[in-house]
């Protein structure tokens, strides 16, 4: 069960509320007539399916009906960072290689995703007990 | 009724002019299932607020804002999640989407309110959809509400997830509706027609052993 | 019997409440404070099974969630029957009755137990696979009695007479484990002021500090158990599960507790306010961080019938000893290899009952409990283990001998002492099972000789759990952990003062998991490894020696921690011994994976309240209550109730569907029928670029339709293939209102979305869902017309409201929009009026419809009427694969559209342009009085050698009373061009029928009924 910050609702609901709609970034070709049936059928039916680092889209389906991308983690189901339609993921599998050559620390909490709770329910718990 | 052939949209006010008997969502849930007494010992009580006036409105928020604020005298509530009430508490206008709101206002307002906002919004890019006829408002109030809701839903309705004045559509049981909490006290469950029944007998059975009652 | 093995004093049972219980027939006593299994053994009740696969007699092992034998059947009547609950975790309460799982015909003396006798080298690992595969035809026999002979538990055959529930939690802390490392964490947290849950499995929190001889502030330790206990349960950001097993450990901190609430109190919940409370529930929790602090397991070692009652664990006899005031036994062999389980001996001692001796694998332990033991004068065999258990039903002796660990060698001639109890440590199994559910990979600590949970970012955990086995460690450590959790929330922990322990020097311990035997390990006593499923030492070496090298094969091979038992005592010595086989170290073999569930959990507390009535929501259109009093038959469509058919009384007898519906459909083509249509798909669309949106998503052109105009749409995937069809109308320039099908409402709306959000975000354009918000009904039939122009003010002149007109006005008074759209082929008109008046303005036709013959009619006869005329159903005659020109609908695609349409691409696609395509005819059958099957396949030779090549299937078939016969669509391979030819369509039964292709309208070709 994925805890998922939706990047709309700007909060991390229950996977339930979601749909996955697949792998993200798949363009519909401009002038799909200009195809070839080849590159049509690659459209159409060819998806990747890497080991790590994979950009998948979701719909908030319970929620506020948004499309949204995940940068997710094949291998550890870690969702790495969600962004709206129309950006870039600031995680990719190469920014993460370049990041580990260089000796740092995994990327923790990136982006808006953070797994697990939001820290402001503890904060305010500690301010009333305070 | 309106001149469907001269507007860019068909608008027209969907209650009738006469009396003429209308059933909520729930009449037959209250045939078929009746309403449990409220007691003593509910610690649990279900209201029906039916037959309110519930409008769509979709578009940017700058553009509707103004709108809004001139037709009804209140501000769009901007941050997601967030409801927006008047002081009487009767009109509230509550954040489903960063284009999408729901304005929820006392039965039979919701057409000149729709004609008004259409004025105000002139050639503006935007949508306002009367929805009235396809949910109702349910409160739910009592010191174990809390408890009967965290039998229902996966979202945290903690004070410090759920504070007054916010508002979500969630999944609750097999199904979904917008919670909504506008006092210390008070939730309220907007549920769509269709699922009602379904809702209507799952809170009776969850609350049954916080002897749930329902008002009305 | 009386309470033979109960101690005068000591335990936490409460001696003023008697409880009178029933295993296997027999009445026994026990008190207040019992589990079942500490009750059996008070009794002095050494056999509580039959083995799963040997049939062995089997007694009480451990005192916990690791107890692999003691699985009883619970219930004293059919509908309280519980299979599958381990004795050590089931409470004690008046009137409890259970039974062993397995032993048939009794545990005392049973049929299979002869196969376990003579046995042994007859069923070596695979043994049912290899000796009752073949026939492959006996199999289900053999099947019946191996079933009934191994014997699993049964459920209940009635219902249950209790609920159960769930209950969705979120905190910043989840605390699995009240022992002493999660005591300490819970009280750092809570006094950090985070939402913290605690659970803790038993019946009491506090773990092994409820049975600990150590001292905590000076004081036992269940003091200071009980005074953190009363702070967290003082704080309103504490919750505190106890009798909660955390299950399972899932993505991102979703962790399942279930709790028992009331299996302590009776075998159904006791009724309270006249309500029956929940009898377990499960928590659903939402964690920000997770501390797992679920202490470790003891490992048995692996000797000579090591599964004769009275083998124990030694912490299980120290925890019956202490906590229940319960001593299983008289005289003592103790098999160690670490100082710790010395503890066992000091206190059956302490019963005032015999040691024989302490057996230590190790040369010279020097501990500080080593000492006290030989204070104390009892005998301590260094270097040495216990070989074999001697003795049938009960042990009568333990063979003891020098050995050499390393060298797995008897190094000393064998003693046998004579005892009836055995007790064995072979050192102690974190419990890592929920941080392995995360995925993490255990990790070998040669250090503590145990897999130690595996690091994974935000997987936490503290004390024993990770191998910190020391009082005083293990408190430090859970107050350390917890505030690391905190810090990974970024919350700084407040300080949390450490009690005071008196420090105890362990001596090392020694690696020993499979003890060695004078003889071979093939011809040695049965040593086992995994009690549960009957997984000896030599079956593991068999496999070894069969080619199975990884752990993970010769898990499944041998059956090796399957089942309910997870490999909770086992699953380590199995390693060791598959390691020592293979010439390997354990974690060369390989590593344990668990999975959920930790422990067994009930369907009751899985289901929850999705059961009976509320297994799934039912949606009602607003006319339900008129159907439900009409008598309607009701039929699924997605979550809709809708009605099928409106069986009426003639003359007393209730007709039959068939009947119904024949009277239904002639009642739509002489007169005039009405359908409730509500549960259409209806979708609001507004915006300059709404025309635009339409014309890309259908496949038909959508730019010049007027409005108060109609028009029928095709919908494609980008694919070419049909995925919803339906009727939009143009309500003003800016606004339409599209209908789809029943089952396609929600994903034809989140289709729009899609492409609006993700492709075309530029076009202006909303969608809102109004499915719920308009009733529609249908009247139709050659008299509609007349009985809708009595209550209606609009002008129904058939010039000026032409079929695909909508108008609005008043019906019944009720403002309405009426669409004149046909589904049935006759004269047709959909009001559509705001819900909540639907149901006056369908009594109101009704209170009018009477000299017109108005029929209501349901799903089934709208079936036959659309397909009489050779419309389609999305869904049903499609099966997203197939295109609309495989539907012969070329009329309704746009092949000149500007903008390349979804869909519109793929058509011309060489597998979209084959001539051999399954494409939609009518079919019709050459006995008129047969009703194809729907689904049956379709051949174009009947006398063709099996396999048959299927050339398609009917996708709809029914019985006109207009047309006095059969008919179907079905798809046929390039059936468009095969018009007149003859099918066949083979059944199961033997019969063949044949049928010609024909088109695939039957009524009324030229449509003119729906125009008049």
């Amino acid at each position: 069960m994925f805890h998922i910050y939706c990047p709309y609702c700007e909060e991390l609901r229950e996977e339930e509320e979601f749909h996955p709609k697949g792998q993200a970034h798949i363009e519909r070709p401009k002038d799909p007539e200009a195809c070839s049936d080849e590159e049509w059928g690659d459209y159409l039916f060819f998806r990747d399916n890497p080991r790590g680092i994979h950009h998948e889209l979701w719909v908030h389906a319970v929620g506020c009906r948004k499309f949204f991308n995940a940068t997710r983690n094949t291998v550890t189901y870690e969702i790495l960072e969600t962004y709206k339609m129309g950006e870039q993921p600031t995680i990719t599998a190469e920014s993460l290689a370049n990041r580990e050559a260089l000796g740092s620390v995994q990327v923790a909490g990136g982006g808006q995703q953070t797994v697990g709770a939001s820290n402001a329910s503890v904060a305010s718990v500690k301010g009333v007990k305070a | 009724m309106s001149d469907y052939t001269a507007t860019w949209a068909n608008v027209y006010d969907v209650r009738p002019e006469t009396e003429i008997p209308a059933e909520s969502p729930l009449a037959w849930s209250y045939h078929n299932s009746g309403r449990p007494n409220v007691g003593t010992n509910s610690r649990a009580v279900l209201r029906e607020r039916a037959m309110l006036g519930h409008l769509i409105l979709r578009g940017g928020a700058i553009v509707l804002d103004d709108a809004v604020r001139q037709v009804l005298g209140l501000g769009l509530p901007a941050r997601p999640n967030s409801l927006s009430q008047d002081d009487s508490g009767e009109r509230s206008i509550q954040w489903l989407s960063p284009d999408e709101w729901l304005v929820i206002v006392p039965g039979g307002e919701e057409f000149a309110l729709e004609k008004r906002l259409r004025e105000a919004l002139g050639g503006a890019h935007y949508a306002i959809v009367n929805v009235g006829g396809g949910q109702t408002l349910l409160e739910l109030e009592g010191e174990m509400a809390r408890e009967l809701l965290m039998k229902s839903t996966p979202y945290d309705v903690h004070p410090d997830a759920f504070p007054v004045g916010k508002g979500v559509t969630t999944v609750f049981a097999k199904s979904s509706l917008i919670l909504r909490r506008p006092t210390e006290t008070r939730w309220e469950l907007v549920v769509r027609r269709s699922f009602a029944d379904y809702l209507y007998r799952w809170l009776l059975d969850a609350g049954a052993e916080y002897g749930i009652g329902v008002e009305g | 019997m009386s309470q033979i093995n109960r101690l005068k004093e000591g335990g936490r049972i409460d001696r003023s409440r008697k409880l009178g219980f029933t295993f296997n027939g027999k009445r026994y006593q026990g008190h207040a404070g019992d589990t079942l299994a500490s009750a059996l053994l008070a009794n002095g009740v050494d056999i509580v099974n039959r083995s799963f696969k040997y049939s062995r007699p089997r007694g009480i092992v451990a005192a916990g969630a690791e107890e692999p034998n003691a699985l009883v059947q619970l219930g004293s009547t059919e509908a309280a029957q519980v299979p599958n609950v381990r004795a050590t975790q089931q409470a004690l309460f008046e009137g409890l009755v259970a039974r062993s799982t397995n032993g048939w015909p009794n545990v005392q003396r049973d049929l299979m137990g002869m196969i376990g006798k003579l046995g042994g080298r007859l069923m070596p690992p695979g043994f049912y696979y290899k000796t009752f595969m073949a026939p492959a035809s006996m199999w289900m026999t053999y099947e019946k009695y191996i079933r009934k002979g191994a014997g699993l538990g049964r459920s209940p055959m009635e219902p249950d007479p209790d609920t159960y529930d769930h209950l969705h939690q979120h905190c910043d802390v989840l605390i699995v484990g009240a022992g002493p490392a999660g005591l300490a964490a819970a009280l750092t947290a809570a006094r950090s002021g985070a939402r913290v849950i605690l659970c803790d499995e038993q019946e009491e929190m506090g773990g092994s500090l409820l049975d600990s001889r150590e001292l905590i502030d000076h004081q036992p330790a269940a003091q200071w158990v009980a005074r953190v206990l009363e702070e967290l349960a003082g704080r309103d950001n504490v919750t505190l599960l106890p009798r909660t097993t955390a299950n399972g450990y899932h993505d991102h901190h979703f962790v399942t507790l279930h709790e028992r609430r009331t299996e302590h109190l009776g075998e159904t919940a006791p009724l309270k306010g006249g309500y029956r409370p929940a009898r377990s529930r499960m928590h659903r929790v939402r964690a920000g961080q997770v501390l797992l602090a679920t202490g470790a397991h003891e490992r048995p070692l692996v000797y000579g019938n090591n599964d004769v009652p009275g083998n124990l664990l030694a912490g299980a006899v120290s925890t019956y000893i202490r906590r229940y005031g319960v001593v299983p036994g008289r005289r003592l062999v103790l098999s160690t290899t670490n100082d710790h389980a010395y503890r066992a001996a000091l206190d059956w001692q302490d019963a005032g009952r015999e040691v024989v001796a302490i057996v230590d694998a190790r040369p010279a332990p020097d501990g500080e409990l080593v000492a006290q033991a030989r204070e104390r004068g009892i005998r301590i065999i260094e270097g040495a283990a216990v070989l074999e258990a001697k003795g049938g039903s009960r042990v009568s002796g333990a063979r003891v001998a020098a050995i050499d660990a390393g060298a797995f060698k008897v190094t000393g001639q064998a003693e046998t002492l004579e005892c009836d109890t055995i007790a064995s440590s072979g050192g102690y199994s974190p419990v890592i099972h929920l941080a392995s559910h995360t995925g993490a990979r255990p990790t070998w600590n040669e250090a503590i000789l145990g897999f130690v949970p595996g690091l994974v970012k935000g997987v936490h955990a503290a004390g024993s759990a990770r191998g910190i086995h020391d009082l005083a460690e293990g408190l430090a450590d859970g107050v350390a952990m917890a505030a690391r959790a905190l810090e990974t929330l970024g919350v700084s922990a407040m300080a949390v003062e450490l009690p005071h322990v008196d420090a105890r020097r362990d001596g090392p311990s020694c690696a020993l998991y499979q003890v060695p035997h004078e003889k071979p390990t093939l011809r040695a006593p049965k040593q086992f490894v995994d009690l549960q499923n009957d997984v000896t030492a030599s079956a593991i070496e068999i496999a070894t020696r069969e080619g199975f090298e990884s752990i993970e094969h010769v898990k499944r091979y041998t059956a090796m921690g399957f089942g309910t038992d997870q490999g909770k005592l086992g699953n380590i010595n199995g390693m060791a011994i598959a390691a020592r086989c293979l010439g390997k170290s354990i974690p060369e073999v390989g590593t344990t994976v668990f999975r959920p569930n930790y422990t067994p959990v009930t369907f009751g507390a899985i289901v929850g309240r999705h059961c009976r009535e509320l297994f799934d929501p039912e949606r009602y259109t607003a006319l339900h209550e008129w159907h439900v009093e009409h008598g309607a038959e009701f039929e699924d469509v997605g979550q809709w109730k809708r009605p099928w058919y409106f069986p009426q009384s003639v003359d007393g007898k209730k007709e039959t569907m068939h009947e119904a519906v024949a009277r239904e459909c002639l009642a739509v083509r002489e007169k005039v029928g009405i359908l409730d249509a509500s549960t259409l798909g209806k979708i609001d669309i507004q915006g300059p670029d709404a025309r635009e949106f339409l014309n890309r998503v259908y496949t038909n052109k959508w730019l010049k339709l007027e409005v108060g105009r109609a028009r029928y749409g095709l919908m494609c995937k980008d694919d070419g293939m049909l995925m919803d069809d339906g009727t939009t109308s143009c309500l003003g320039e800016n606004h339409f209102l599209m209908t789809t099908t029943t089952g396609g409402a929600a994903s034809v709306l989140e289709w729009l979305e899609l492409w609006h959000q993700t492709e075309w975000p530029e076009l202006q354009v909303y969608f809102t869902s109004v499915t719920d918000h308009w009733a529609t009904m249908t009247v139709t039939g050659p008299e509609a017309r007349h009985l809708l122009a009595e209550i209606t003010d609009i002008d129904l002149d058939r010039d000026t409201f032409r079929f695909m007109d909508w108008r609005e006005g008043k019906v019944a008074g009720v403002p309405a929009r009426v669409f004149r759209i046909s589904f049935t082929g006759e004269l047709a008109y959909e009001i559509n009026v705001q819900a909540n008046y639907a149901m006056h303005v369908w009594k109101t036709l009704f209170e009018h419809g009477d000299k017109y013959g108005l029929t209501p009619y349901g799903t089934e006869t709208m079936h036959v009427l659309r397909a009489e005329k050779g419309f389609i159903i999305a869904g049903q005659d499609s099966d997203g694969s197939v295109t609309p020109e495989d539907l012969g609908m070329q009329w309704a695609v746009g092949y000149d559209k500007p903008f390349s349409w979804i869909g519109k691409r793929a058509l011309s696609r060489s597998d979209t342009r084959r001539t051999d395509r399954k494409q939609l005819v009518g079919l019709k059958p050459k006995d008129p009085t047969v009703v194809l099957e729907e689904g049956a396949q379709i051949v174009f030779d009947p006398d063709h050698t099996i396999p048959m090549p299927m050339v398609g299937h009917v996708t709809s078939s029914y019985y006109s009373p207009t047309l006095g016969g059969g008919f179907a669509l079905a798809v046929v391979k390039g059936g468009h061009q095969r018009m007149g030819e003859t099918v066949y369509l083979p059944m199961a039964d033997g019969k063949t029928h044949a049928a010609e292709i024909v088109g695939t309208i039957f009524y009324d070709p030229k449509g003119e009924r729906q125009h008049v």
